[in-house]
């Protein structure tokens, strides 16, 4: 081509090309851009002579900082841990009676176990440890396996029908699936069971169920209904109930039974967090 | 004469190897069928093989009433039309299933407890109808539009463009449809199984080679800028695709594989896959976009040539080294972090060479800004693009990204790309071609275009704005600690503080998606001829090349 076109806005040459009308100018590359680039280049070249950067045969270029990330992890792990010691060392030692006998270590216990609590019991037992159907309360002084800061550890420890060998178990029958009793019997039961927490229940009933209930329930229950912290049996005379109070809650656990799950934590927390733990859960309001 | 009985001879025999080819995919198709060892493969060679049959049918009645010669302005445009409709179609069903699973994470009962409508199946559908099947649509029929016009060549092939647009969407829906029935290879952005990998690797061959051969074709001295682009992508997805989708199958009958690589190796494996899919697939396929539609909507020269050679080169060079920032902090050896970090630093510049070519080009044409919502959405995607291409080197930053990884921060980053860039500039060239393809004076309505613009930009910014704000909180909760050590929140409290930022999010969202189903409403009105109801305030330049001439805007357009 002889001369290139000028374009008219711009007043500036175009490359002499065109495709479908497209052209295109002779700009050169933008000042400012090309130096942002340059500076980009040449900071990832003294970031590669600081750092770890390029791979080698069976090795690769250390850089002059020295820099681990496995140690940095390793150094901030190791730190948080010191700054911890001093309470962890102690609460190790302790028992738990005495990890609560001195403020320092209640308070420290108090956050770290409301902390682990959060992230490990809240998603079941609710935040605020309010529970939910089929998750206990914590917050109250009505205790399925103890309450004492003892029986709270323990069960933290081993989980109940965790599959641990020492986990907290038991199994209620499901006397309407296995056929253990009849429909009607299920029912009766059910109107005694209500009329023991003051519910609405059918006085014939409740009493042909008492009958029943002495049979096949108070051997956990009590005959009084009262339960069994050895037994990990609820107390069905107060109005709390795990799955339920209704009158078909109450006949479907009766029929189908129940059997919640509690993971075994000693092989997942520290045996110090499931201290703090303990304490913390305690804490709520009714520990015994 | 003797020319044309040879060209009848040759397209016989492309008409019979096509026969044949459709053939052997019902065979195929039914081998699955019946002997597949589970339901999904089985469905799956149902489908294949109904989909072959359907073609062997076309063909046949192709065959028997040639003759009638299609109309020919020298360009194969049969396949763009049906490319640059699905985009359309898919960019609804994607626009749409995401809203769902926004909707989802604000409101879990929204999973329906069923496992096909779980967050976890319908998410892959989402990011595969976005990214590959709205985007691949679009990358598809244009590519195919513009390597035509800036060849002055026809499109090679006489049923190859067919085989790949449809073969594409075949793909699509054996894609989807597994990740519903619970079918999936557990790679982000790469789930299907390693039958439909195989099915979209023939696909992808076939599409390299017609791009390549219309290449050779063409009738100017170089090759346009948009071109390397598209090239480069389709190259360097193939690529990604081999080396990433390894695997080998449980049974050559059934659906499950298991990937090759195992350990940190799969990890970036997969990330040098994932983050180069976004490199090569949404970035340098919608660049080549840009470098047609911006220049041709604002009848403006490219800003600079030089520019355009070496922020593409230097985009192809360091692109391909940035995958191991997704893997900061993780068991990637430090090496490679840094090797990621440093390369995405480098990438900033390049990538904003395409955002200063793309912007500069409207020099003297800033006007069109006011008057063309077309060329405005196009721009506005530039402007996008240069945002998130900032964003990006400085979340590769180890320091940012020890804040910003694993939060909601990443989910706006790749939005305001995905709905501002890839989305807009996809939506600019959509509206350029459907009056262009079909032979109108523009589009139906202008107006509903503005309507689209300003409803999409809304429905981005409170996306956008929501993540950020929710991804940093986040990240804040994550890492505080309280004075004696512990940490102060739990995993829960963080989720429920995302809830309101989940809900403006989801909101923005559905913004998005009423905008597509304006487009989807003006597109069809257009294809079907409706009058335009605002032609006089559309540039000469929306009408279809043939028409561009004839002066008198007001004139009414040939109905049908």
């Amino acid at each position: 081509m002889a001369r290139p076109e000028i374009d008219s806005v711009t007043g500036v040459e175009t490359t002499g090309h065109e495709w479908d009308g497209i052209k295109e100018l002779n700009k050169p590359l933008p000042k400012w851009w090309l130096w942002v680039f340059y500076a980009c280049i040449i900071w990832s070249i003294g970031y590669w002579i600081a750092m770890p950067t390029w791979p080698l045969v069976s090795d690769f270029t250390k850089g002059m900082l020295g820099y681990s990330q496995r140690t940095v992890v390793a150094n901030s792990l190791a730190n948080a841990r010191a700054a911890q010691s001093g309470f962890l060392d102690k609460i190790a030692a302790s028992d738990l009676a005495g990890i609560k006998a001195d403020p320092a270590l209640l308070q420290f216990s108090l956050a770290g176990g409301a902390a682990a609590f959060g992230d490990n019991c809240a998603p079941c037992h609710g935040r605020g440890a309010q529970g939910a159907v089929g998750y206990p309360n914590l917050n109250d002084d009505n205790w399925l396996w103890g309450g004492t800061l003892d029986d709270i550890h323990k069960t933290l420890q081993v989980g109940i029908r965790s599959g641990h060998e020492d986990a907290r178990d038991n199994a209620m029958p499901a006397f309407g699936r296995d056929q253990i009793l009849e429909p009607g019997q299920i029912s009766d039961v059910t109107d005694f069971v209500l009329s023991l927490s003051g519910g609405d229940a059918n006085a014939e009933a409740a009493a042909r169920g008492k009958v029943i209930f002495a049979e096949q329930c108070a051997a956990c229950h009590g005959e009084d209904g009262k339960g069994s912290i050895e037994l990990g049996a609820p107390n069905l005379t107060d109005r709390i109930w795990l799955y339920g109070g209704t009158r078909d809650a109450i006949t479907d656990v009766i029929r189908n039974s129940r059997a919640g799950v509690m993971p075994a934590w000693k092989e997942r927390l520290p045996p110090e967090t499931i201290k703090q733990l303990a304490v913390f859960v305690h804490s709520l309001g009714g520990g015994q | 004469m003797n020319s044309k009985t040879k060209a009848i001879a040759q397209n016989a025999f492309f008409d019979v190897l096509a026969l044949i080819g459709s053939i052997a995919g019902i065979v195929i198709g039914l081998i699955f069928a019946v002997a597949g060892r589970d339901q999904v493969i089985a469905f799956h060679g149902w489908l294949f093989a109904a989909a072959s049959a359907l073609a062997a049918v076309y063909l046949i009645k192709q065959t028997f009433e040639s003759g009638e010669e299609r109309e020919d302005n020298g360009y194969f445009d049969g396949p763009v039309r049906v490319a640059t409709i699905a985009t359309v179609f898919w960019g609804v069903v994607g626009f749409l299933v995401g809203d769902i699973i926004a909707w989802q994470l604000a409101f879990p009962i929204l999973n329906l407890d069923l496992p096909w409508t779980s967050f976890a199946r319908l998410r892959p559908v989402h990011t595969s109808a976005v990214v590959f099947a709205f985007g691949g649509n679009a990358l598809l029929a244009t590519s195919f539009y513009v390597v035509q016009r800036t060849c002055r060549a026809r499109l090679a092939g006489r049923w190859s463009p067919w085989f790949i647009i449809w073969g594409y969407q075949l793909f699509l829906v054996l894609a989807a449809s597994g990740y519903v029935l619970g079918v999936t290879q557990s790679k982000e952005y790469a789930e299907p199984e390693w039958y439909v990998d195989l099915w979209l690797t023939i696909v992808w061959v076939v599409y390299l080679l017609v791009f390549l051969a219309t290449l050779t074709r063409r009738k100017e001295p170089h090759i346009y800028v948009a071109n390397w682009f598209y090239l480069a992508f389709i190259v360097t997805v193939a690529m990604l695709h081999l080396v990433n989708n390894a695997a080998l199958p449980v049974s050559f009958l059934g659906a499950k594989s298991y990937v090759i690589y195992s350990g940190v190796q799969d990890a970036m494996t997969q990330w040098w896959y994932g983050h180069n899919a976004v490199g090569f697939f949404l970035t340098a396929g919608f660049l080549g976009m840009m470098y047609y539609f911006v220049p041709k909507r604002a009848e403006r020269p490219v800003y600079s040539y030089r520019l355009s050679i070496v922020h593409f080169w230097s985009i192809i060079f360091l692109y391909i080294w940035a995958g191991p920032h997704h893997l900061h902090y993780t068991a990637l050896p430090d090496w490679a972090q840094t090797l990621g970090m440093t390369f995405s630093i480098m990438l900033w510049m390049p990538s904003w060479g395409g955002m200063i070519n793309g912007l500069m080009t409207l020099s003297g044409a800033w006007d069109k800004l006011r008057t063309d919502p077309v060329i405005r959405m196009l721009v506005v995607s530039v402007a996008f693009y240069g945002m998130s291409t900032f964003e990006g080197p400085l979340m590769s930053v180890k320091a940012v990204n020890s804040l910003s990884h694993y939060t909601d921060w990443t989910i706006g980053h790749v939005h305001s790309g995905a709905l501002g860039w890839v989305g807009f500039v996809s939506f600019g060239a959509v509206y350029c071609l459907v009056p262009w393809l079909w032979g109108r004076k523009g589009l139906y309505s202008q107006r509903l275009v503005e309507w689209h613009f300003w409803i999409s930009t809304l429905g981005i910014l409170l996306y956008i704005t929501s993540m950020w704000v929710s991804g940093i909180l986040q990240g804040l909760m994550w890492r505080a600690y309280d004075s004696l050590g512990f940490l102060e929140y739990s995993f829960v409290e963080t989720v429920e503080a995302m809830h309101p930022f989940y809900i403006i999010r989801a909101t923005g969202g559905l913004l998005f998606v009423i905008g597509s189903l304006l487009m989807a409403w003006n597109v069809w009105c257009t294809i079907r001829g409706d009058k335009p109801v605002d032609i006089k305030d559309q540039p000469r330049i929306a009408a279809a090349p043939e028409l561009r001439d004839s002066p008198g805007a007001a004139q009414p357009v040939a109905a049908e």
